[in-house]
């Protein structure tokens, strides 16, 4: 008995060190705090799922990434803050390169503990806006845009389809009542200072699943369009209230996190015409899908069962894993080694270039703006599109081009509270040498 | 009429129609406590649980599909083109009948006589339990609930109340959610069942014996086992119609199973043992709650309606702690 028990025993610590086995050092390390369970899983699984598959299309077409085969761990956060933080102390020690949080109140308390452990953090379209400040936040990275970025970017929309003149004109604010949801209203009210619109602040309590106090309102005041900074349940909700009151979908307009296709198939028919501002593309007219399709999915190797691929959330996920794959490789040739360390792929990420032939050879033309990432400008060129849901075809599809934010309000924005952080941490802005 | 009293109106009609979806989900509380002194913390996620199953069973998903193609490498997902909609509802129901004998059998058997916390620490854990079993059996993806329950704005409403604003104002005619008036008369339907039930049938009174004492329901004979299987799956068929109603306006998703946080000030306020007191409570929680944030929100910065909705039942609790319709609570020493 006492035999059968001590190898049960030894049985259970096996397992247990095999299932907490860390990659190989030779290993590129780019551990996943995703969160496939919760409210959030859907969301998160695509992101995850993209992700994921990118690196093993770059192990299995080319044998890694300058030959060395990259790892991504996952440890599940369930959007979970606490549980994002300790999944970031159980897995730094992995050699991690560099860490996608996926949470804008996670990277909130990661940001201090990357910048310790000399990790950097790549929060692409969320966290902290002002980190596009590469003076002050040396080890966060928000390329290709931010929060400001898309309020700007959708309200350039607004005004091409108003033809360049919003006076008088009453745009509603449907937004989560989070750190997150008020992001967009600084730059809104600068905006609105600017072009002479009355800004309609709608706040949504977490979850969201009731909303009908905002859309009445919005039914009695018939605002000329509605933005939505949701997340989750909240943005199905939304979508169908403003179905059901009948708003025009083409005058409703979200962020990039209220623009899947989780948000929108729940509404059906009601859904046609809702728009989304993305800062990369839509739908599987890529070739790099090809390739996904041949080294990835046919050989039973994606991460989900590949009925995420080309999803809204997935192909974003590909593209944090494109552009995490590209720094990692800037750093290899930087430093002229193949098995960099996670200060090695800050550097490479703060020189990060992407050029539209780079994207073409990626098999990704069109995909995505330029990117040109430097010590003073971490949050990328903020160019963003926006994209239109076709109900009947159950497709987003990119009716603009990727045009730039206004960066004569966003920018003196960055300046401002990036500077209020460094002061309130007593932090002195890096020279970066140009 | 002036507008003002018209918009007024209408926030009252909608905070009624929102009053009794969160008294949908209130009952399968009700139901429960009643019947066991059990609070069910996994009420909420038996009308996920019920509408996921409803979902799988409607579009033929194959339940733990993830699950067999990841031990066998297979590549499962549909049995077909599933089934009509009133066979997948019987069949949920019986998923839930299922669920509920198999949880007295497991579970509940060996919590006779425990302390209420003991029950309700159970609950938590059954929570839990039962979100993953339902993420592991049908998938985290988010589903579409149809049922073939219309919805979206009446237009007959609308036009009828067109007139009624003065001349000359600004008046779109009344709004209401043609989604939300079925869920009234199926709450009300409810109702009136569950009341016919416990007030006139041999199993309804046997529930109220156990209900009131479970030592001496249980020496005149009644099977406290069999009243405890009853009372699950009649709130398994309450969470299935919340799970339907919630499910139809948000798409079956994980978020669903926290709609009991919309159930709780409505069973502060109506009383844990009330059926007739969840439906008023839902009443007035759903009114308060938008009228509050109808005529004060807007000027605290909005977002009113989940902390008002606390504040209204504390308000309640202060002058009535047993609830509007709660039994009071005499115990001598």
């Amino acid at each position: 008995m006492k035999v059968k028990l001590k190898s049960i025993s030894a049985a259970v610590v096996a397992a247990t060190i095999m299932a907490t086995a860390v990659p190989a050092m030779a290993d590129l390390t780019f551990p996943m705090l995703s969160y496939r369970t919760g409210p959030y899983g859907p969301n998160g699984t695509e992101f995850a799922d993209g992700y994921a598959d990118y690196f093993t299309l770059l192990n299995e077409r080319d044998g890694g990434i300058g030959g060395v085969k990259a790892v991504t761990p996952e440890c599940e956060t369930a959007y979970n803050t606490q549980k994002g933080v300790e999944c970031y102390e159980s897995t730094k020690g992995q050699g991690a390169l560099v860490y996608q949080p996926l949470s804008t109140g996670i990277t909130y308390q990661l940001i201090p503990k990357v910048t310790a452990d000399d990790i950097p953090m790549h929060t692409m379209g969320y966290g902290r806006t002002s980190a596009a400040n590469g003076k002050v936040f040396s080890h966060v990275f928000n390329y290709p845009g931010t929060y400001w970025d898309a309020a700007s970017v959708i309200m350039k929309h607004v005004s091409d389809m108003e033809k360049g003149d919003l006076k008088g004109k009453n745009i509603a604010l449907v937004y989560h009542n989070s750190a997150y949801g008020k992001e967009p209203i600084r730059t809104l009210e600068e905006l609105a200072k600017r072009d002479g619109f009355k800004l309609t602040l709608l706040p949504v309590d977490h979850p969201g699943q009731e909303q009908k106090s905002q859309w009445l309102q919005i039914r009695r005041e018939r605002p000329d369009y509605v933005l939505m900074y949701g997340w989750g349940v909240m943005n199905q909700v939304a979508i169908k209230e403003a179905g059901n009151i009948r708003f025009p979908m083409d005058k409703f307009i979200g962020i990039w996190w209220s623009g899947s296709e989780n948000d929108v198939l729940p509404s059906g028919d009601k859904a046609n015409g809702y728009k989304a501002v993305t800062f990369h593309g839509v739908g599987t007219d890529y070739p790099i899908f090809d390739d996904i399709k041949k080294y990835v999915a046919d050989t039973g190797k994606a991460a989900g069962d590949g009925s995420n691929i080309g999803t809204a959330l997935y192909n974003r996920g590909m593209y944090a894993a494109v552009l995490a794959a590209e720094a990692a490789a800037n750093a290899q040739k930087m430093f002229n080694t193949k098995e960099i360390t996670s200060g090695q792929m800050r550097d490479g990420m703060e020189s990060l270039k992407v050029d539209n032939a780079r994207m073409e050879a990626l098999g990704l033309k069109g995909f995505a703006p330029e990117i040109n990432v430097t010590c003073e400008n971490h949050g990328g060129p903020g160019l963003a599109a926006i994209q239109q849901w076709d109900a009947k075809t159950k497709t987003w599809s990119l009716i603009t081009d990727f045009v730039a934010s206004d960066r004569d309000i966003i920018d003196p924005l960055i300046a401002e509270d990036s500077a209020a952080y460094a002061k309130e941490n007593k932090l002195t802005e890096r020279e970066c040498k140009s | 009429m002036s507008p003002v009293i018209l918009n007024a109106l209408e926030v009252i009609l909608n905070g009624l129609m929102a009053g009794v979806m969160y008294a949908l989900v209130a009952l399968g509380f009700v139901l429960i406590y009643k019947a066991s002194g059990i609070f069910n913390y996994a009420q909420g996620v038996m009308a996920l649980f019920a509408a996921l199953t409803l979902v799988g069973f409607q579009t033929g998903q194959i339940p733990f599909a993830h699950l067999i193609n990841a031990i066998f490498g297979t590549k499962l997902h549909h049995w077909g083109d599933g089934m009509n909609t009133f066979l997948a509802i019987i069949l949920t129901m019986l998923v839930m009948i299922l669920f509920a004998w198999l949880l007295e059998k497991i579970v509940l058997k060996h919590m006779v006589n425990q302390a209420p916390i003991i029950l309700f620490m159970t609950t938590i854990g059954l929570a839990y339990f039962m979100e993953g079993f339902g993420d592991l059996m049908w998938g985290a993806d988010i589903k579409t609930m149809d049922v073939g329950l219309p919805s979206g704005g009446s237009f007959w409403l609308e036009d009828f109340t067109r007139g009624w604003a003065a001349e000359g104002t600004e008046y779109y005619g009344m709004y209401i959610d043609v989604l939300d008036v079925w869920a009234a008369g199926i709450a009300i339907l409810l109702v009136i069942a569950l009341t016919l039930f416990s007030q006139y049938t041999k199993t309804g009174r046997a529930l109220r014996a156990v209900a009131d004492d479970h030592q001496a329901a249980l020496t005149v004979g009644i099977s406290l086992r069999s009243i405890w299987i009853i009372v699950w799956s009649l709130a398994g068929f309450v969470a299935l119609v919340a799970g339907i109603m919630w499910g139809s306006k948000s798409g079956v998703q994980f978020s669903l199973s926290l709609i009991a946080l919309k159930a709780l000030p409505v069973l502060i306020l109506g009383g844990f043992t009330s059926i007739p007191g969840a439906i008023i409570g839902g009443l007035i929680i759903g009114v308060g709650e938008k009228l509050f944030e109808y005529s004060i929100g807007s000027m605290i910065g909005g977002a009113t309606e989940n902390w008002f909705a606390y504040v209204l039942a504390l308000a309640f609790l202060m002058f009535r702690p047993q609830g509007l319709f709660g039994e009071k609570i005499i115990e001598r020493v």
